[in-house]
């Protein structure tokens, strides 16, 4: 399943850069991506821990930019 | 300035007018209105749709497009943040070199405990550090953050690092500046970003956000665009965003399409005729059928295409991620060795270790890379919205890159530089006959016929006669017709027909005989009476559009076509072109793109450039430098093969990418150079102790600001 999110206050453009790293390496993503310039994240992941790969994502964009909030 | 409502508003409008930064709401009439409709370059003008009600636009429109709605929840705590710390800020520093001094307190530093001088200056340095809380809370959050999340050496380490040394070096008051402006920097460029955000979702804003979907019955339900499905007919009112590609089955009017194409005449459209997605209904209701799903329309490639543009990274951006993670720890490292190297090698380390490491952390304060890892990205941003506001999407910085180094231009004829459609260039009559009646002639024949050829004469024709009066249509396959015009018998063909039918077809005039296209002789009851020419002709703006590009610095202009020599070499003439390839098949013209790339050598500063109609030739758009598709709406091959996508049909587009990519990559290395010398040389300074915190501040936040100034000059251009 693909889905994109938005998000609010990404305020460097490195940390969008760590963030997908960081998101690609999450068990169960096929292709991740975070934009800065259009504040947005498309995660593409399996169907069956779909939702587990989206708590980890939050949870990885907090740790590279605690203000940036995923608006679910 | 206010305009009054045009006659005939049908539906429920709203006429507003913008000033400055604010929408003002000059007249209503009932009913209610989509927000998204107005888009910050409208001055005025009237809007209309069935989503939210009037009244929330009207106190949005007076109200809610000042100054303040551009700021996010987060700025506008920062700005006040900023402010009661600046303010403070001042105070304190008014108070403790001018009042206290006077109040004949100055006892000095040297003054012993207890006296009023001492309280006073114990009082001013806990209100700094309040005021250093006050503005600085979030970095040292942050830092510790980071430190836990292991993610060291961002700009918050720096600061944090660089402002408790100052601290503990007794020098509140740098500490304090430091963070300020540090903090003023940061919300420069938030906001800066957020602009330039802005106007790249500004194209975004094409989306719709529901359609109106017919139902068995003949009732509509509004649904999302998500839901719609191929066959399905949809509704659209005027004002209102056409969701998916779709035919019109009813209906006639005017489509806006300048959010994909920046193009501002309105599309006229009626039954029969493709609509794509994201372009906004006119003053009429439309029924279409829906052609593609939602997630395969035109807009949902646009939308993916600039999602995914900021990715695709150019070499001067790459170049600063790698330059900024070897640079700031390799500065932090420096720092170091800075404060304890020297006081070590002196012998007096107790006694020198301080001023050392204030130098050390002016030398953090210097050394943030964030004026280059902000300004260059946002510089290719505001190239990628400066390009979109001109109806060209381009899919990655690293091809607005090439586009400034632009030497070949290679491009096809048919559909790119020409029209694309055939129509008569010209038409000569025979002693004793009229070209207009050559015409009708003609057109009579050729009426109903599908070859483009017959097509166009027919449609040149004003006065053509009534059917009833065309007899015994005869089709000479691959020659041309014949046909009886009331009661005489006319024929209309090629040189072949005419050699069959043994009439003799005179000696053109030099100019016909030279006109480039294919002639058609026509002839009545056996004898010549005139010749129509049918040819595709050049764009209009094709030859300014040449000129441009030559002015702009690109070298060579190379045509390929599969048509003739001889119509090859008098297109290239009336365009001004030297170099051309004529009689091409689709794969020779990949061959003679990859010839012409071998001569360039891959060079980094001479790129190749391959402009086509995506129709068929996809190959050679992907094998180009960088492929430009134009006036490819609708067309999904193309938009997934080129690089860089014009979205109407105009090659004056092409010089002003040119020039938008020339001005970004020159606002970068601006950038990368200015602020690369000033940081050097307060370095240098710092590490000498000539440089202090103040002069540190300028060469961090300063330097920022400046770049970011300077691109932001990228998103005024194309204006």
């Amino acid at each position: 399943m693909k889905k994109k999110f938005k998000l609010q206050d990404l305020d460097c453009a490195n940390c969008a850069a760590k963030m997908e790293d960081a998101i690609k390496k999450i068990d169960g993503v096929n292709d991740a991506s975070v934009s800065f310039m259009t504040q947005k994240m498309m995660i593409d992941a399996d169907d069956a821990v779909f939702d587990k790969v989206v708590e980890e994502a939050v949870k990885c964009i907090a740790k590279v930019e605690p203000d940036c909030k995923v608006i679910l | 300035m206010h305009r009054k409502g045009r006659a005939g508003l049908q539906g429920d409008s709203v006429i507003y007018m913008r000033s400055e930064d604010s929408w003002i709401c000059i007249g209503l009439f009932f009913g209610s209105i989509d927000l998204r409709r107005l888009s910050s370059s409208d001055k005025y003008g009237v809007a209309r749709s069935n989503q939210a009600s009037l009244l929330e636009l009207c106190s949005w429109l007076n109200f809610g497009g000042s100054d303040m709605d551009k700021f996010t929840d987060k700025q506008k705590k920062e700005l006040k943040r900023i402010i009661i710390a600046l303010v403070m800020f001042i105070l304190l520093m008014i108070t403790e070199h001018l009042i206290l001094p006077r109040c004949g307190l100055s006892g000095g530093p040297e003054s012993a405990p207890g006296t009023p001088y001492m309280i006073a200056e114990i009082i001013v340095d806990i209100l700094y550090i309040i005021t250093y809380l006050i503005v600085g809370h979030d970095v040292l959050r942050k830092c510790l953050l980071g430190i836990k999340n292991k993610q060291l050496f961002d700009e918050s380490f720096l600061m944090t690092i660089a402002t408790i040394g100052a601290f503990g070096c007794g020098e509140l008051e740098e500490a304090v500046a430091v963070m300020l402006f540090y903090q003023i920097g940061e919300f420069f460029q938030s906001y800066a970003v957020g602009k330039s955000r802005g106007a790249i979702m500004e194209l975004m804003s094409i989306a719709p956000d529901y359609a109106n979907r017919e139902t068995e019955d003949g009732s509509t339900e509004v649904i999302d665009p998500d839901d719609i499905e191929v066959g399905d007919i949809l509704v659209i009112k005027p004002g209102e965003k056409i969701p998916t590609d779709g035919v019109v089955l009813e209906g006639q009017g005017f489509i806006n399409t300048a959010a994909l194409t920046g193009e501002s005449v309105p599309r006229p459209v009626g039954e029969g005729d493709q609509v794509i997605s994201g372009c906004i209904n006119g003053e009429d209701l439309l029924r279409i059928e829906a052609l593609k799903e939602y997630d395969d329309s035109t807009v949902m490639q646009i939308l993916d295409m600039v999602e995914t543009a900021a990715s695709k990274k150019s070499r001067t951006e790459n170049f600063i991620t790698r330059f900024a993670r070897y640079y700031t720890p390799a500065v932090v490292i420096g720092a170091v060795l800075l404060a304890f190297i020297p006081p070590l090698v002196s012998g007096h380390f107790t006694e020198v270790f301080g001023m050392w490491l204030l130098r050390a952390c002016t030398f953090l304060v210097i050394s943030c890379p964030c004026a280059l890892v902000i300004s260059v990205p946002l510089a290719f941003f505001g190239g990628i919205g400066a390009a979109s506001k001109n109806g060209v999407l381009v899919k990655g910085s690293n091809y607005l890159e090439m586009m400034a180094h632009l030497d070949t231009v290679v491009s096809d004829k048919t559909g790119t530089l020409t029209e694309g459609v055939f129509r008569v260039s010209s038409v000569e009559a025979a002693p004793g006959y009229d070209k207009t009646d050559v015409i009708r002639y003609a057109a009579a024949v050729e009426t109903g016929s599908t070859h483009p050829i017959g097509a166009a004469i027919v449609a040149a024709c004003e006065d053509p006669y009534p059917a009833s009066d065309v007899k015994n249509n005869e089709n000479h396959a691959g020659k041309g017709a014949e046909a009886s015009v009331g009661s005489d018998r006319i024929a209309v063909g090629n040189a072949k027909l005419f050699a069959d039918l043994g009439i003799d077809i005179p000696d053109l005039p030099a100019d016909t005989e030279k006109a480039v296209g294919t002639h058609c002789y026509v002839a009545k009851n056996g004898e010549y009476i005139g010749t129509v020419t049918v040819s595709d002709l050049p764009k209009e703006e094709a030859v300014q559009a040449v000129k441009d590009m030559l002015a702009e610095g690109v070298r060579r202009i190379v045509m390929l076509t599969g048509d003739s020599e001889k119509t090859a070499a008098a297109t290239a003439a009336t365009l001004g072109i030297s170099d051309y390839r004529a009689e091409l098949l689709p794969q020779d013209k990949v061959a003679a793109v990859e010839e012409m790339l071998n001569e360039l050598g891959g060079s980094e500063k001479r790129r190749l450039a391959f402009i086509g109609d995506g129709i068929n030739d996809a190959p050679v758009l992907s094998r180009a430098d960088v492929g430009l598709a134009m006036g490819s709406l609708g067309s999904d091959a193309a938009i997934e093969a080129a690089d860089i996508v014009i979205m109407d049909d105009k090659l004056s587009r092409i010089p002003a990418v040119i020039r938008i990519a020339r001005k970004t990559i020159g606002i970068s290395k601006t950038n990368i150079v200015f602020a690369l010398m000033v940081k050097f040389v307060c370095l240098v300074l710092g590490a000498l102790g000539i440089a202090n915190m103040w002069i540190a501040v300028f060469a961090d936040v300063g330097v920022a600001v400046i770049c970011i100034l300077n691109s932001m000059r990228m998103l005024a251009v194309g204006k």
